[in-house]
C-alpha cells in the first residue's frame, strides 16, 4: 500500500539503503532469500506470506506464531516464537499455529483446593514419563515437567508460579511422550490458585460495598455536574501519593474519602 | 542485536548521570510536573493528534464533517466488502440471543455475562479467541481499593483530568464507581494478582495517577486476566465461539433494530448470516492502521473494524479525533520496534533521561503530555539517541530499579520483557532501554451510553471500539478496567434486550445500499472495501511482481 506499512517492516528501503545481506531460509522446504536482520515473521512477509493464521500479537505473549525449525548438520529440533526469533542460514521451518490438545469442562465455582480434583479431570498427568522434551521445547523458558511433576505431588501453588509465564503456544503438547496438554493442566492450576489457595484481598470487598452503599454518591454527582473549569481546579488541587510511599501513607486531604 | 560500541558509550553517560538521580529519586525529589498551561502548549506543538495536516474531514455517515485522521476517514470514505443485493437475507445460518464481534477482553467478559443472564451467545471473532490488545496490556487495572486513601471520586477526577476534563461524566462514574467489584470478579475467577502474603491487593502509580491505584499481574496482567475468562468461556455450553470469522457488515431489520451480522469466514471466503436478538460489537482498536507512520504496540488484527461497521449502520464518532502514543516503545534492537514497555517500569523507578543522562520531564505525567515532551526532546530540543538503524529514542533507565529496590527486583517484576531483550544480547536489569512515543490505543469511537446502548436498538457496543470514557486521553489502567466494565454491562443488557425487548423483522442490508448512495453523492469514486480485516506487510517490491489482472469471488474462481 504505502510508506505507513513499511514502517514496521521497514524492509524494502533498507534491503536498498544499506545493502544487508541476504540469507537463504526454507520455508516449509521452500527456498527464499530474506534480510539476515529479520524475525522469522518479518521475514516471511518479506518473501510474500501474508498472514492469517500463526501471527498474532507480534509481541511475544499470544502464543500464535509457534514455529519449529532445524539447521544444517545438526539434529536437534530447535523452536522459537517467529515474531521473536531472528532468521538464521539455511534454517528450515514450519510453524504450527494449532495443534490439538484436550481441555476438561468443568465447573469452577465447585472445585477446591484438593489436587484430587485436578487428578480426576485430567488423569493423563501420571503419564508423564518425566522425560522433560516438554521443558526443552518451551520457548518462554518454563520448566514444563516441573509443572507437572509439582501437580501430581498436589503442590498446585507450585505449578501454578512455575507456570505464570506459559503463552499456551502448545509446543510442549506436541512433544509430549505421555500425551498430556500441560498448558490447559497448568491453566487450571493457575485459577485454582488465584482463587481458593491465595487469601481474598478483603480491601476489595471492602471497597465494593462502600460503593454499592453509595458512600460516595453525592459526592460524585456533584463531580459529574462541575464544569472543566472547575474541575480544572479541583484536579490542580489534588494530593499526591509520593512514588517511593510505602503501603501505610495516608493522605492530608479527606474530603473525597 | 546487543548495543553497539556507539550506543555502549552513550549508556557510559547515563551511568554517570546515576549516582546523582538515585538519592533524588530516594527522597522523592520528582522532576517538576507540568502545568496544564504548559501541557496545553506541548501538546499542541509536539503531539500528532494536533497536526493539521495529519486528518480531514468526513464526506459522508453520521459524523460528516468531523476532522479525523486520514486513515480513519479512508476506512469510512470506502465501500463494503459486498454487494449488498448479493445477500439473500431470506436464509439464515445460524441463530443466537446474543451475537458477540470481537474475542478480546470486552467480547469475552460479555459472552460470560449474557450467559449467566440466561442467554445463547455466539462470539465471533477475526482471529483466534483472545488474540487481542487485552492480551498484550501490561501494566495493570485502575480500581480505587484502599479506601484509607482512595475512593471512586479520586479515580473520577484522575481519569477526567487525563481525558481534558471532556469525558462523558456517566461514562466515568459507571467506570470509576464500577471497578472494585470487576476486581473481585476476577478474582474469583482465578486472576492470580500480584498480592501481599494476607491477599491485599499490590498497588502502583500509572502516569496520571494521584494515588497507587493499579494492580497487576506481574508484568503480564492482561494475559492473566484474557486467558483466565477465556478459560472460563470455554466452560459455558451456551456460549459458541467462532473464530476467524470477522463480521463485515451489521444487518438491521424493517424496524430498525440491529438483527445480526454477516460474517466472513477467513478460511473458507464463505459470508454466514448470523440472527441475533442483541448485538454486541467488541472490536478494539486501530494500531494496525499505523497513523501518521507511527509504529504501534498493537494486536496483528487492531484495524478498527468495528468502526466501519457501527457507521455504516448509522452511529456517531465520538473523541476519535484523539489516538494514543505510548510514551515508552522499544526503538531498539529493530526485531522488537514498537513493543511496549509498560510505565510499570517508571513507576518502579526507572528515569527517563536524554543522551546526555539527563532528566527532561516527570516519569508520570497523562501520556499524552509525556509522549510531547518527549517528542520535543528529540526533534526540536535534538537532545534524542541515535539508534543504529537510524531512528531516535530517549533512555528508559532500568537498571535503577534493582538498585533502588534490590537485586532481583527487574527479574522478578518484569520477567516478560528481560527475556525478550535476552533474546537480543541485552540485559535490561544492566543496561537502558532505548524508548520512542508508539501508536497504542484509540481514545475515542463509536457514541454510547453507560448501558452499552447505542442509538441503534439492539446494538450494543463496548471496550476500545467505544468512545466517550477517556475523554480525549486514557490513563494507564483504565483500558483493562473498560473492557470489563463495559464488557459485562453489555453483555447483561443485551441478553435483557434478547430477553425482554427484541423485535423480530425482516432483514436487511438497507442501510448499506444508502451508504454507498451516499458515497456517490459525496463523489467518492472508490475502489477501497472496508473493514480493512488485516494489514499487509508484504514487501512491496514483490507486490510489484504480483500480476493477476482480476480475482474473482476467490483466488479460485
Amino acid at each position: 500500500m504505502s510508506a505507513k506499512d513499511s514502517k514496521e517492516t521497514g524492509t524494502a528501503e533498507k534491503v536498498k539503503a544499506e545493502e544487508v545481506k541476504l540469507i537463504p531460509v526454507y520455508v516449509m522446504g521452500k527456498r527464499y532469500y530474506v534480510p539476515e536482520t529479520l524475525t522469522i515473521m518479518k521475514a516471511m512477509e518479506y518473501a510474500g506470506y501474508r498472514y492469517i493464521r500463526g501471527c498474532g500479537c507480534r509481541g511475544g505473549i499470544c502464543g500464535a506464531c509457534a514455529t519449529v525449525y532445524r539447521k544444517p548438520g545438526d539434529y536437534h529440533l530447535c523452536v522459537g516464537l517467529a515474531c521473536q526469533t531472528v532468521v538464521e542460514p539455511n534454517m528450515y521451518l514450519t510453524q504450527m499455529p494449532f495443534y490439538p490438545a484436550n481441555r476438561a469442562s468443568y465447573d469452577f465455582e465447585q472445585l477446591t483446593s484438593n489436587p484430587e480434583e485436578i487428578f480426576k479431570l485430567y488423569p493423563e498427568v501420571f503419564r508423564c514419563i518425566a522425560c522433560n522434551s516438554c521443558t526443552r521445547v518451551c520457548p518462554m523458558d518454563v520448566e514444563v515437567m516441573d509443572v507437572i511433576s509439582a501437580i501430581k505431588q498436589g503442590d498446585i501453588a507450585r505449578a501454578a508460579t512455575l507456570s505464570f509465564s506459559c503463552i499456551q503456544c502448545g509446543l510442549c503438547v506436541s512433544r509430549c511422550l505421555g500425551e498430556l496438554p500441560q498448558y490447559h493442566i497448568a491453566q487450571l492450576a493457575r485459577r485454582i490458585y488465584g482463587s481458593k489457595i491465595v487469601p481474598r484481598a478483603q480491601h476489595l470487598i471492602e471497597a465494593a460495598a462502600a460503593v454499592k452503599e453509595g458512600k460516595y454518591q453525592e459526592r460524585l454527582e456533584a463531580l459529574m455536574k462541575c464544569d472543566a473549569k472547575q474541575l480544572t481546579e479541583i484536579y490542580k488541587a489534588r494530593e499526591m501519593e509520593p512514588e517511593m510511599a510505602g503501603e501505610d501513607w495516608a493522605p492530608a486531604k479527606r474530603d473525597y474519602l | 542485536m546487543p548495543y553497539t560500541e556507539d550506543l555502549k558509550k552513550l549508556i557510559r553517560v547515563v551511568e554517570k548521570t546515576r549516582p546523582e538521580r538515585i538519592p533524588r529519586k530516594r527522597k522523592g525529589e520528582e522532576f517538576p510536573m507540568i502545568s496544564p498551561e504548559e501541557a496545553e502548549e506541548v501538546l499542541k506543538k509536539f503531539h500528532p493528534d494536533y497536526k493539521a495536516d495529519g486528518r480531514r474531514e468526513l464526506k459522508v455517515g453520521p459524523s460528516k464533517g468531523y476532522k479525523i485522521a486520514h486513515e480513519f476517514a479512508d476506512l469510512l470514505e470506502a465501500r463494503s466488502r459486498v454487494e449488498p443485493n448479493s445477500v439473500d437475507l431470506s436464509r439464515t445460518d445460524m441463530e443466537t440471543d446474543v451475537l458477540i464481534i470481537g474475542g478480546g477482553g470486552a467480547g469475552t467478559a460479555a459472552a460470560l455475562l449474557a450467559e449467566e443472564q440466561g442467554a445463547s451467545v455466539i462470539l465471533a471473532t477475526k482471529l483466534r479467541h483472545g488474540d487481542a490488545n487485552t492480551m498484550m496490556a501490561e501494566g495493570g487495572i485502575q480500581a480505587a481499593t484502599k479506601l484509607e486513601k482512595d475512593s471512586a471520586c479520586i479515580h473520577y477526577l484522575d481519569t477526567i483530568g487525563g481525558g481534558h476534563f471532556k469525558n462523558e461524566p456517566e461514562l466515568v462514574y459507571t467506570l470509576t464507581s464500577r471497578a472494585p467489584e470487576v476486581l473481585m470478579w476476577l478474582e474469583s475467577l482465578g486472576v492470580m494478582f500480584s498480592k501481599f502474603p494476607n491477599g491485599r491487593l499490590h498497588s502502583m502509580h500509572g502516569g496520571g495517577t494521584s494515588r497507587k491505584r493499579l494492580h497487576f499481574c506481574g508484568d503480564i496482567t492482561g494475559t492473566e486476566i484474557m486467558r483466565t475468562i477465556r478459560d472460563e468461556a470455554r466452560n459455558r455450553e451456551n456460549i459458541t465461539v467462532l473464530e476467524f470469522s470477522p463480521a463485515i457488515e451489521l444487518v438491521l431489520n424493517e424496524h430498525g433494530h440491529c438483527a445480526g451480522a454477516l460474517l466472513y469466514n477467513l478460511e473458507t471466503e464463505e459470508y454466514l448470516l448470523v440472527k441475533a436478538k442483541a448485538t454486541i460489537i467488541a472490536t478494539g482498536g486501530c494500531g494496525r492502521l499505523h497513523i501518521q507512520g507511527y509504529m504501534t504496540t498493537n494486536h496483528y488484527g487492531a484495524t478498527a473494524d468495528g468502526i466501519v461497521l457501527g457507521y455504516r449502520a448509522g452511529l456517531k464518532l465520538k473523541f476519535l479525533h484523539t489516538v494514543q502514543y505510548h510514551p515508552t516503545g522499544a526503538v531498539f534492537p529493530e526485531q522488537v520496534e514498537g513493543l511496549l514497555i509498560t510505565e510499570k517500569f517508571r513507576g518502579a523507578g526507572a528515569n527517563i533521561v536524554n543522551i546526555d543522562g539527563e532528566q527532561f520531564v516527570n516519569e508520570r505525567e497523562p501520556r499524552d503530555v509525556e509522549s510531547a515532551a518527549l517528542i520535543r526532546e528529540c526533534l526540536e530540543r535534538g537532545k534524542g539517541v541515535p539508534t543504529a538503524t537510524g531512528k531516535v529514542g530517549v533512555w528508559l533507565d532500568s537498571p535503577m530499579i534493582d538498585i533502588l529496590s534490590g537485586e532481583g527486583t527487574v527479574e522478578r517484576e518484569f520477567p516478560g520483557k528481560l527475556i525478550i531483550y535476552k533474546r537480543f544480547g541485552i540485559n535490561i536489569s544492566k543496561e537502558p532501554m532505548l524508548v520512542y512515543p508508539t501508536l497504542h490505543y484509540q481514545n475515542g469511537g463509536l457514541e454510547y451510553s453507560a448501558s452499552g446502548e447505542t442509538s441503534v436498538p439492539g446494538l450494543f457496543i463496548a471496550g476500545e471500539v467505544s468512545g466517550g470514557v477517556h475523554g480525549e486521553n486514557r490513563l494507564m489502567g483504565n483500558s483493562l478496567l473498560d473492557v470489563m466494565v463495559f464488557g459485562r454491562i453489555a453483555g447483561e443488557n443485551a441478553a435483557v434486550h434478547a430477553r425482554d425487548k427484541a423485535r423480530d423483522g425482516k432483514m436487511t442490508l438497507a442501510h448499506v445500499r444508502a451508504y454507498h448512495q451516499e458515497l456517490a453523492e459525496a463523489g467518492i469514486d472508490t475502489t477501497r472495501v472496508t473493514p480493512l480485516l488485516l494489514p499487509d506487510y508484504s514487501n512491496p517490491e514483490l507486490r510489484k511482481r504480483q500480476l493477476t489482472a482480476q480475482y474473482g469471488k476467490s483466488l479460485f474462481t
